[in-house]
């Protein structure tokens, strides 16, 4: 197996991205005539060749279902599988493999924690704090089950830059607010939101924090002991890893008095139909047969970025970021959204006289691929007065010859619409 | 560019930069709203109808070039047809869009709306050009009523 960490040329950030990009078969195509310009990285991630080795040696060798079986091959997939919670909890730092929950994506986990935690904790008169600039996976889960419980949501503000403001936050707080749930880096505007201080001034009120971790697990280290959070969600596919897995971090503590979420098998201890008790953590939480080779391969795209070292995925990405700001701040007519002073990772942007979808349909012709849209974020563009932003969103194989490319792009659209 | 060129025409481009029809009408006797979730793309069709003509056709609103240009040639091509002329302008534009039609028989049943053929290429844009239509078709199928830019109080007590 090849460790990529020890073919080295490093570039200034440290590692080697032109050999970097070899590993991701999906970059070699061309798409309109042109070379594929992948900067669509916060919609979703391509996966390098260790993960989809992982994934077809699973199926070709040891797929079995887990947990239930004697044979061999279920023995196979049962290890390795939990193997891949244990790469998790390690990633993120989590004390114990029991606080890592296997889900479908982020916004399984959120609407786990809204469902489970949210019911049981939520009364008249509660409170939820949120963000102004959330998705609607961090917005949704909570008012639906604030509508049930006669709970209320409140939002704290944001900048025109796109950075939260602290002081409204400290407000916010108070005797009624029973839960703060606060993405980690801003899928629209890049902000990198302060969450290890707010995690600590929500503590001080005896207020427990999810933090929404999409867009944050593979462009920061995050630590979530240090962190404090008593809920971390994050989802495979923006990781380098495949669809359909996302993993739920919580406390021991706090998931062990959490009532179970879905039904089924696995996540029983014994079942009569006179009375059923549960399984203990995490499969209380993990009903039905699970996403065995999604963890999998989840495991695998974690060895992978660990293997790169996310310091110097992060250094290579804050070079782009800062050289892509530049570049699209010296095309006329172009304004950035989102310009607070810790970001990272996503430029969004707006053109004078020329709406979001028609500068991604002229930039797909030349090959670049960006997101246009509300990028569920509805409330965050009505409070910024758009309709909708273009968007590119950087990787770890992202070069300058790309943001490059980008540039010509605009270029032509500024030229269309003269 | 060439390409590109096919879909974002100069009469396009033109509508886009300076939509016709883009106000409200005071007196509208149908009103749609129509909205395009996936971009944001929105849109505000009012219509007076008499005598089961259209007399009058116009939309406000926010959004991309092809569906700003396509409500604004649209509510032009409407103006003077008959209410079940204009369904059938709206099967023949939506054929067009979704490439189901005969493209040389385009012209004289469109005339200028066969500017917006080239949609068909772009399959993520043909939601956009068939917005205003869609919304007329909502507003077709509407009842007469008067529908007033101002406030209900105001209409109250009349005859």
């Amino acid at each position: 197996m090849t460790n990529i960490a020890s073919i080295d040329v490093p570039s200034q950030a440290g590692i080697n991205v032109r050999r970097i990009r070899e590993d991701f078969p999906v970059l070699r195509q061309t798409v309109h005539g042109k070379p594929l310009v992948y900067l669509d990285n916060a919609a979703t991630t391509q996966k390098p060749r260790a993960v989809l080795d992982a994934l077809m040696a699973y199926y070709s060798k040891d797929n079995a279902n887990v947990h239930r079986g004697v044979h061999l091959l279920s023995e196979r997939a049962t290890h390795a599988f939990e193997a891949a919670r244990v790469t998790v909890q390690r990633f993120i730092n989590a004390a114990s493999a029991h606080e890592i929950v296997f889900t479908r994506n982020a916004t399984e986990g959120i609407n786990l924690v809204a469902q489970t935690f949210g019911r049981s904790h939520l009364g008249p008169g509660d409170e939820v704090v949120i963000s102004a600039m959330e998705h609607h996976s961090n917005i949704v889960p909570w008012q639906m089950v604030c509508e049930e419980k006669g709970a209320s949501l409140r939002v704290i503000p944001i900048t025109d830059e796109g950075a939260l403001q602290l002081e409204e936050y400290e407000r916010l707080l108070g005797p009624r607010t029973k839960l703060v749930s606060i993405v980690h880096l801003s899928n629209v505007l890049g902000t990198i939101n302060p969450v290890q201080q707010m995690i600590a001034m929500a503590h001080r009120c005896g207020v427990p924090v999810l933090i929404d971790g999409s867009q944050a697990v593979h462009h920061l280290t995050v630590d979530v002991q240090a962190l404090g959070a008593d809920f971390y969600v994050f989802t495979g596919h923006k990781l380098y890893g495949p669809t359909g897995i996302g993993v739920l971090y919580g406390t021991e503590r706090v998931l062990e008095e959490m009532p179970p979420y879905q039904g089924g098998g696995d996540m029983i201890e014994s079942v009569t139909f006179a009375k059923t008790t549960y399984n203990a953590l995490p499969y209380k939480f993990e009903a039905g047969t699970p996403n065995i080779a999604g963890a999998i391969g989840l495991a695998a795209a974690v060895d992978y970025v660990t293997g790169i070292g996310i310091d110097r995925i992060s250094a290579h990405e804050r070079e782009l970021l800062a050289y892509a700001t530049a570049a699209l701040s010296e095309v006329s007519g172009l304004t950035l959204i989102g310009t607070a002073a810790e970001k990272a990772s996503v430029l969004s942007f707006v053109m004078d006289g020329v709406h979001p979808h028609d500068i991604g349909t002229i930039v797909d012709q030349e090959g670049v691929a960006i997101r246009t849209g509300h990028h569920c974020a509805q409330p965050l563009m009505q409070r910024l007065g758009i309709p909708a932003t273009a968007r590119a969103s950087l990787a770890l194989y992202n070069t300058r010859e790309e943001i490059d490319a980008l540039v010509a792009a605009l270029h032509n659209v500024r030229q269309l619409f003269a | 560019m060439s390409d590109l060129r096919e879909l974002y025409q100069e009469v396009i481009l033109d509508h886009n930069r300076r939509p016709r029809n883009f106000r409200a009408i005071e007196g509208a006797t149908r009103r749609a709203e129509g909205f395009n979730p996936l971009c944001g793309d929105r849109l505000s069709l009012y219509l007076k109808v008499e005598d089961g003509v259209i007399k009058d056709a116009s939309f406000q609103g926010s959004g991309c070039a092809i569906s700003k240009a396509s409500a604004s040639m649209m509510t032009d091509s409407v103006k003077g047809k008959t209410l079940s002329e204009a369904r059938d302008m709206f099967e023949q534009f939506h054929q067009m869009v979704i490439g189901h039609a005969d493209p040389l028989a385009l012209p004289e049943r469109l005339g200028k709306l066969a500017v917006f053929e080239g949609v068909r290429q772009y399959p993520a844009r043909v939601k956009c050009a068939s917005l205003a239509w869609h919304t007329l078709r909502s507003a077709i199928a509407a009842k007469d009523e008067v529908v007033s830019t101002e406030t209900s109080s105001a209409t109250e007590g009349h005859g």
